[in-house]
């Protein structure tokens, strides 16, 4: 009967280590209010990033979607670190992951430990990687340091200079 | 006259790259990291200074562009001006495209009836196209390539076989890989085997706003390997030649081999 208990305990541990079933990840991000003559809106990624700089985790990528106008895929590669780093590897679009640029303002971006995005994370340290960059405008990459999916609740900032404002990453497990 | 001096400049541009008082030869591409049907133009030249077209054209009859899946490219809107050739191409496929100026082939001079005469050919055309009675004969072989590379989507290796003909860059890291501040490991193959000693000449683009030519002098190792560090994000040269006596013709007594590469290095 001990032994049952036991084994279960085992395998709730090792289940909730894979797929860190509960954990959740969210980041807010402030994409900033600019004064220039010729605003577009900044082509955006947000990705999970091993040790080593490869890419874990794709979480999201904000693009030119409009089919009416010219083919916005081909600016991709202008999210330099995030095109290296498998961007260029994927077939546009990717569900769950890409969709249409956004204004300026504050977005929130939310993940659970069972979504797709996130199941496949193994325990371990990454970084959040977000990289902005705008048609006649800048390129800014930020990294938010985290352990997946931690013991205690985990709070990373970072702040851009140019093309990205305050971006906070919470990570509870 | 003018135009006649003008083509031999070329040619011997083309012949001796890697003399080092010789001018630069180069391909430039618009771009080098793309994505499918999008467009690159490029230009070609021989210059002094990297990379400004103020000197000649580089002539565009032996371009070779290969299709990330081997097949052949034929270039659009080609067109050579005053100190500059153009060509556009369109990527089509997804993976790595080599455009590559190969000039290959058997230089002779011999006289003629008391005349002088210039021929250019292949082995297998000399004997009918020599006099085999040609006085003062004399022969010369050349091997020389002007690459660059360019990628639409992710990085493909199958357009980079060599041919195992005269100097050949095979990539450990790819070409179109390229970033400032990490090393970039490259082989180079003579005849398809490593080229071990073989001098090479790395050097970045922008050198009329410096005062130094800054060049970096680079050696392979006996797998015919180097590594090439890129300090600054941008376009570089490299450059690298030697002679020997492998001719594929028994009159040829030296054979000239070159290479150039145009790389783009990223910032991080």
């Amino acid at each position: 009967m001990k032994f049952v208990r036991m084994l279960t305990a085992a395998v709730l541990l090792i289940g909730s280590s894979a797929a860190a079933l509960g954990a959740e990840l969210n980041i807010k991000l402030e994409i900033p209010r600019l004064d220039v003559a010729e605003y577009h809106r900044p082509y955006l990624a947000v990705w999970v990033e091993n040790q080593d700089q490869t890419t874990a985790a794709q979480l999201a990528v904000w693009y030119q979607t409009d089919s009416k106008k010219e083919d916005g895929t081909q600016w991709l590669k202008d999210l330099r670190q995030w095109w290296r780093r498998g961007g260029r590897e994927l077939e546009m679009p990717v569900d769950g992951v890409t969709g249409a640029t956004r204004p300026a303002g504050e977005h929130v971006l939310s993940f659970k430990g069972t979504d797709k995005q996130l199941a496949q994370l193994a325990p371990g340290k990454y970084n959040v990687v977000v990289e902005a960059s705008r048609e006649v405008g800048g390129r800014e990459l930020l990294r938010l340091p985290f352990e997946w999916p931690g013991t205690q609740k985990q709070q990373a900032t970072a702040k851009g200079k140019t093309e990205l404002g305050a971006v906070t990453l919470n990570v509870t497990p | 006259m003018k135009t006649a001096l003008r083509v031999i400049a070329v040619t011997t541009a083309l012949l001796a790259p890697f003399a080092s008082h010789a001018h630069k030869a180069w391909l430039l591409p618009s771009a080098t990291v793309s994505t499918v049907d999008q467009w690159i133009t490029v230009d070609a030249a021989v210059s002094n200074d990297l990379f400004y077209f103020n000197h000649v054209p580089l002539r565009l009859d032996m371009l070779a562009i290969t299709a990330p899946d081997g097949s052949k490219v034929t270039p659009e809107n080609a067109h050579t001006g005053k100190y500059r050739s153009v060509f556009d191409v369109q990527l089509k496929q997804n993976g790595t495209y080599k455009v590559a100026l190969v000039n290959q082939g058997l230089f002779a001079s011999y006289e003629e009836n008391g005349a002088r005469k210039r021929w250019r050919g292949t082995a297998a055309k000399f004997a009918s196209e020599v006099p085999a009675d040609a006085k003062k004969l004399e022969v010369s072989e050349s091997v020389g390539r002007i690459e660059t590379f360019v990628t639409a989507g992710k990085p493909t290796q199958d357009a980079l076989k060599p041919s195992n003909v005269g100097i050949e860059l095979i990539p450990v890291t790819h070409p179109n890989d390229l970033y400032a501040g990490e090393a970039a490991k490259f082989r180079f193959l003579l005849d398809g085997k490593p080229a071990a000693n073989l001098e090479v000449v790395v050097q970045a683009g922008g050198t009329r706003y410096r005062n130094e030519q800054q060049e970096q002098q680079l050696k392979t190792d006996a797998n015919g390997e180097l590594s090439v560090n890129w300090p600054t994000p941008g376009m570089y040269w490299l450059e690298t030649g030697l002679q020997d006596q492998k001719t594929s013709l028994q009159q040829a007594k030296q054979r000239r081999l070159s290479y150039v590469a145009t790389f783009e290095v990223l910032p991080q």
